[in-house]
């Protein structure tokens, strides 16, 4: 067990530099996943705390301790890769004690850690089998096996459920977590995936283009992000952005009936970007309008999930998905009116992008 | 209907002999009934007697083992044999070895003239070995390794060829692989040893029967490093019956007919680690 920082970590390739100074301090048996786009450089920063890409500039620190120039060894971390990288010359007993290999420990006492680690992954009927007689999700456990048996002092997770198919995913999510909650070792998680990075982080560390845009737990990025690309990213589906502008006292966005009132963190932007979430936008009859956002357009298409469904429409501002209660879904073409509550709306600055205050909606719905 | 009873409703015997099915079997038998005749002249002679050698029927009118016994009860066949032995194991050994390390660090591993290296080892694939031959006499003999196991094998101990065979090969190895095992902790050799080397056993399987093919049946420089007829390999000695007592050819088949068991003894025991690394193969990614 231990604390990872990080410290001002840049990584370059050649010229080419594609970590820009990462600052991050992970607490001993904390969960943290690093969630981005491909190619935003989450591999190469879990890599780098591996020891397996050298730290072009900056501090890392495992335990406390400076590990920039140690071996990956003596890091003492554990790694489970997107492609297992289990051995197909081994069997699965082997490919576990592989962990140990170069632990020193008595036979006895490595069968005793192998034996332990099938147990807990449920591992134990297949520990004669080669990897090419296992399904995809065992051959992830016994990757995950072979790292629990060194009892690292972190995990190293780099987009460890991708090759599965989704309902094995959803499966082996859970069964990480449960792993986490009964080891409590620290893990870094990398994923591009944001649903994993939500269900299963205490913090997640949103990431783009090499830096860090916002760390924070699953609901601080998810009532409060940063910017829009964290607020486009975390939630399915991804939250509504209608363009907006100051209109005297008041603010108008584009395809809203009427007008809203600005907080006045709002002031300092000419133009606006007003978010909202699908899960709080509601298509319904025009019953409740009174101070709220009121979005009309004409409905392209209605997805129903069961409980609820999802009602895509085209409005002035652009293409909005709204939620309608059960079965009250409106047909695809007629026209339709969504409203969503003034706390719940997220504003932006159009230019830079950044959020103009936290849950802004809230301060701006009390002021009405 | 599904193609499980598409099958089994399929009529029973040969499928219908279309032309280019016609030419390929024909060229096929022909191929080979030409690699096949020598070899069968070969056994057939090596059942003949001295009388009967330039009479070409197959099948021999009287057919005896005394050439058999002749050949293996004579001390220099044996000697000769032990000799090739020492030099095909040893050499096919040191290319395994040494042919997969820097392949292994070729492929693996980037450093500065890399491609150098690369190039300079593929460019003596272009040198033909009667070119090399002098050069290796002189240099054989200022060392003192004229007449000696050394000298008939230092020139094969590793080859371009087997070099850039391997390295291929270790390209194909996924990098995670290697990854996983350094963060476990073994060091570089251990992790070419341990991890890198059983992946690429058809890649090694390859190798070790070429690379003992050519060493047992290598004649030129054997001839030209070797005087004293002790460390002769089989090929120098079978010749060598030819060139002294006027050609005993049931003599040189039965030699020749015993040589190609460890041929084909290597390749057996060799062939299904092939095809285990072609299954192997297909796990990867
Ligand atoms: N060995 C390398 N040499 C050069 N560029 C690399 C190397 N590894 C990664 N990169 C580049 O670094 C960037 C980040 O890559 P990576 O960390 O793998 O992204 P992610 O894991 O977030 O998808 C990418 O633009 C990638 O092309
Ligand atoms: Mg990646």
């Amino acid at each position: 067990m231990a604390t990872i920082e990080l410290e001002n970590i840049v990584k370059r390739f050649g010229s080419a530099t594609v970590v820009h100074g990462l600052d991050l301090a992970i607490a001993d048996g904390e969960f943290v996943a690093l969630v981005g786009p491909s190619g935003c450089g989450k591999s190469t920063t879990l890599r780098m705390i591996a020891g397996l890409e050298d730290v072009s500039a900056g501090t890392l620190r495992i335990g406390g301790v400076v590990v920039n120039h140690h071996e990956p060894k003596r890091r003492n971390v554990a790694m489970v890769f997107q492609n297992y990288a289990i051995y197909p010359h081994l069997t699965v007993r082997e490919n576990i004690a592989f962990g140990l290999y170069t632990s020193g420990l008595p036979k006895e006492k490595k069968a005793a850690r192998v034996d332990e680690a099938a147990r807990i992954l449920g591992l134990e009927d297949l520990l004669e089998r080669r990897p090419a007689a296992l399904s995809g999700g065992q051959r992830q456990r016994v990757a995950i096996g072979r790292a629990m048996v060194r009892n690292p002092s972190a995990f190293l997770f780099d987009e460890p459920l991708s090759n599965l198919d989704a309902q094995l995913r959803n499966q082996m999510r859970i069964e990480i977590k449960r792993l986490h909650q009964r080891i409590g070792a620290t893990t870094v998680y990398v994923t591009h995936d944001q649903v994993e990075a939500m269900t299963m982080a205490d913090r997640i560390v949103v990431m783009r283009d090499g830096r860090i845009l916002q760390i924070g737990s699953p609901s601080d990025l998810y009532d409060a992000p940063a910017d829009v690309f964290t607020a486009r990213f975390i939630g399915t589906p991804a939250m509504n952005l209608l363009p907006a502008r100051h209109a005297g006292e008041a603010i108008a966005v584009d395809g809203a009936t009427g007008t809203i009132p600005a907080p006045p963190f709002t002031r300092g932007s000419e133009r606006l970007l007003v978010g909202v979430r699908p899960q709080d936008m509601r298509v319904a009859s025009d019953e409740d309008a009174q101070g709220a956002l009121t979005l009309t357009g004409t409905v392209t298409a209605v997805e129903p999930l069961g409980p609820e469904t999802h009602v895509h429409l085209d409005t002035a501002g652009g293409p909005v998905i709204a939620l309608a209660e059960g079965r009250g879904a409106p047909a695809v073409g007629a026209p339709a009116t969504a409203f969503a509550r003034l706390e719940t709306l997220h504003f932006f600055d159009a230019q830079t992008e950044r959020a103009l205050s936290g849950r802004a909606g809230a301060d701006g719905a009390r002021r009405t | 209907m599904s193609a499980r009873t598409d099958i089994l409703d399929a009529p029973a015997g040969p499928r219908p002999l279309r032309p280019g099915r016609i030419v390929a079997w024909t060229l096929l038998l022909i191929g080979g009934v030409v690699m096949v005749t020598p070899l069968l002249f070969m056994f057939s002679t090596s059942l003949k007697t001295a009388g009967q050698v330039y009479d070409l029927r197959l099948i021999p009118a009287n057919p005896t083992l005394a050439n058999y016994v002749e050949v293996l009860s004579d001390g220099r066949f044996l000697r000769w044999f032990v000799n090739s032995t020492i030099v095909a194991v040893a050499v096919t050994l040191s290319n395994l070895f040494f042919d997969s390390l820097v392949g292994y660090t070729l492929a693996k591993f980037r450093f500065r003239g890399r491609m150098i290296v690369f190039i300079a080892i593929l460019s003596t694939l272009m040198i033909p070995t009667e070119m090399l031959v002098i050069p290796w006499y002189l240099m054989a003999s200022q060392l003192g390794w004229l007449d000696t196991y050394w000298g008939i094998m230092f020139p094969g101990m590793m080859t371009a060829f087997g070099t850039f065979l391997m390295k291929q090969f270790f390209e194909g190895v996924p990098d995670d692989f290697l990854e996983a095992a350094r963060i476990d902790g073994l060091n570089e050799f251990q992790i070419w040893w341990k991890v890198a080397m059983p992946l690429v056993t058809p890649a090694l399987s390859a190798l070790a029967i070429f690379t003992f093919l050519g060493n047992w049946t290598a004649f030129f420089w054997p001839l030209i490093s070797v005087t004293s007829r002790e460390l002769y390999t089989l090929p120098v000695g079978l010749s060598s019956f030819a060139v002294e007592q006027s050609i005993q050819w049931e003599m040189i088949m039965t030699g020749a007919a015993l040589a190609t068991i460890p041929t084909l003894l290597v390749f057996i025991a060799l062939q299904r680690y092939i095809v285990r690394g072609v299954m192997l193969a297909g796990l990867k990614g």
